[in-house]
């Protein structure tokens, strides 16, 4: 019965409805959103590492699995290349254009040896120095073709090829021309390194850190992904954190305000429940009741939203951002809507149970 | 048990206080109800009836006197106990009619059973109440597309659904024309009749109080003639 009264409560003011439940549903798919680029972004950042097809990675002192810190000397790659069971060692350098953005300079036929050669959906391999390659995405973002220019870095290049990404990054020049450009002759980011045997994958790591390369962050190919994920970046964390807040507010205030109205609009109707016998426990459950169902249309609403968010994403903006559906954070945004509207539905709860029904009944 | 008083009433006063002022609404009324009466409550406006009405029903607390409802103390009653009166004891009906907007006459009838604890189904006399007060082509109309008579058609039968001890009904035609006035006047004298409903009714009007077995009237916060009125 009360369920009917909170239905038809809900249903006699389908705008506030709609409207309440919309924001709640904003706010669950801000959350939503932002979890999933986060594991959007680190899944693939994953899965490009694991298609370069190397069993360890070697980064500079102080780098971690997402963020490197400077760049080091290319003379440490003919070292790492001799020590006992590597097959293949190959240095990349990674020149940052911007925010979520880098360009990566790789030894062609080193990688090629590696990872085996990229496959392009249109164009060509590089063959002149003024010429780079991206992948499907990141020409889908910019709309890029063979022969369109980009400036990068200052400078203009020439797109010679679109290829398949899963390939290590999305844009490539090769490593000496960026090396020169960026002031960064005889320097690399990161060097990959292949084995004979991966079993040997740790034994390997002990040995080149023995070998004078203690400072250095080297990681077998697990332990880097497994660090990719948004639990392990600390800015994430506190960023994913901020707009939980936020949403927890956006969703305490709208329906503060449309619980707050409804009372108001209410009045009579709560003094005439009251009049029936009705205690202030029992007008508070109807209100309470109500704001739940917001809660749960609204994260239906949001979590709808959240396909959409990741459709626009995935058209306009492949090449900067990803984002994955992360259903494990549903329930998690739900439950962080329904505290915020619940919290939000209080005041006008505690208003509504402390009512006069005398005063009430006699309002026009 | 039958022969005392439904309700006895002695030297009931209230006193409101608005902002600075006092307002002496009830200044000692002393009456007795009888099982089974129809009472008519009359008086110039401002003479503190729809006061009565309220304390007897619950809804505000007396400042001094006593009060014995169906063998209940309301002067020592608390908010909760008050409460319980409400959902079991009294049955309202008003002048505004004051239906839920949003759910159907049947679900507003529904509501007042559920508030009380009632989760059965309705037994046969609420389906002769339903029938005497001729509203069963109504009972899934919202209120909107009932006419005045209708709607306080629904709200006899939404006071009378949990078998009050008593009906306080305030200026129930005082929204109606003379024939729906006639109509629900007659409705109360028959569930007065006929179910043995005891009913106190105020009106302004006294061709209304004429359905009723004897009138009781107010002025200035007390009953006139003084003295016990019974
Ligand atoms: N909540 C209140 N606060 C202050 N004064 C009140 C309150 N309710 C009623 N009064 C005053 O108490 C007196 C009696 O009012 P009451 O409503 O009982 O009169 P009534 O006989 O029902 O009048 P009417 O015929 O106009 O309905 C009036 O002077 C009124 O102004
Ligand atoms: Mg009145």
């Amino acid at each position: 019965m009360t369920n009917k009264l909170v239905f038809e409560n809900l249903k006699h003011r389908p705008v506030r409805t709609l409207l309440s439940s919309l924001a709640v549903g904003v706010q669950v798919t801000m959350i939503l959103t932002l979890v999933g680029i986060s594991h959007g972004m680190l899944e693939d950042q994953a899965q490009r590492a694991r298609g370069m097809g190397a069993d360890i990675s070697i980064r500079p002192p102080g780098s971690s699995a997402i963020g490197l810190s400077g760049n080091f000397d290319e003379r440490i790659l003919p070292f790492v290349a001799r020590q006992p069971h590597v097959a293949l060692a190959t240095g990349v350098l990674i020149a940052p254009t911007g925010p979520l953005t880098s360009i990566t300079g790789l030894d062609f036929p080193a990688f090629a040896r590696m990872s085996g050669r990229f496959r392009f959906l249109e164009g060509r391999a590089i063959q002149n120095p003024g010429e780079l390659i991206v992948d499907e995405y990141y020409a889908r973002e910019h709309k890029l073709h063979p022969g369109s220019q980009v400036t990068l870095l200052g400078r203009a290049w020439t797109v010679c090829g679109v290829f398949e990404q899963g390939k290590l990054a999305r844009i490539i020049a090769p490593l000496d021309v960026l090396q020169r450009l960026t002031a960064n002759s005889g320097k690399l980011s990161i060097i990959w390194v292949k084995l004979d045997d991966p079993a040997r994958t740790n034994e390997v790591i002990d040995s080149l850190k023995r070998a004078g390369l203690a400072d250095y962050q080297i990681w077998s190919m697990e332990e880097l992904v497994s660090q990719m994920t948004p639990n392990s970046i600390p800015v994430l964390r506190t960023f994913t954190a901020v707009v939980i807040g936020l949403g927890v507010v956006i969703g305490f205030l709208v329906v503060f305000l449309s619980m707050y109205t409804a009372v108001l609009e209410r009045t009579r109707e709560i003094g005439i429940l009251k009049a029936l016998g009705a205690s202030p426990g029992f007008i508070v459950g109807i209100l309470l009741r109500e704001t739940a169902l917001l809660a749960v249309i609204g994260t239906f609403a949001g979590i709808a939203l959240t396909y959409g968010s990741r459709w626009l994403i995935m058209n306009l903006v492949p090449g900067s951002l990803t984002q994955t559906i992360v259903p494990g954070w549903w329930p998690i945004a739900g439950a962080i809507a329904l505290a915020g509207s619940l919290l939000g539905a209080v005041y006008p709860g505690l208003k509504a149970a402390r009512q006069d029904a005398i005063e009430a009944l006699a309002y026009d | 048990m039958t022969d005392s008083p439904i309700i006895s009433v002695r030297d009931l006063r209230k006193i409101y206080h608005a902002g600075d002022v006092d307002v002496h609404a009830l200044r000692g009324l002393d009456f007795d109800i009888r099982r089974g009466e129809f009472v008519s409550v009359i008086g110039p406006s401002g003479s503190g009836k729809s006061t009565l009405f309220h304390i007897l029903g619950g809804l505000t607390p007396p400042s001094a006197g006593s009060i014995v409802l169906d063998g209940n103390d309301l002067v020592r009653m608390s908010d909760a106990g008050r409460t319980r009166l409400r959902k079991k004891t009294v049955g309202f009906v008003f002048q505004k009619y004051n239906l839920l907007p949003t759910l159907t006459a049947l679900g507003n009838i529904e509501i007042a059973r559920y508030i009380a604890g009632e989760r059965g189904p309705v037994g046969p006399e609420f389906e002769r109440l339903i029938d005497l007060l001729g509203i069963r082509s109504r009972l899934n109309h919202k209120p909107r597309s009932l006419s005045g008579g209708e709607q306080q058609r629904v709200a006899i039968a939404r006071a009378l659904v949990n078998r009050p001890a008593i009906v306080l009904a305030d200026e129930p035609t005082g929204n109606l024309d003379t024939e729906n006035s006639m109509a629900v006047l007659s409705v109360l004298r028959d569930l007065n009749k006929r179910l043995g409903q005891t009913i106190l009714m105020i009106t302004h009007n006294p061709e209304a109080a004429a359905y009723g077995d004897r009138v009781i009237h107010m002025r200035d916060g007390r009953i006139e003639p003084p003295g016990l009125a019974v």
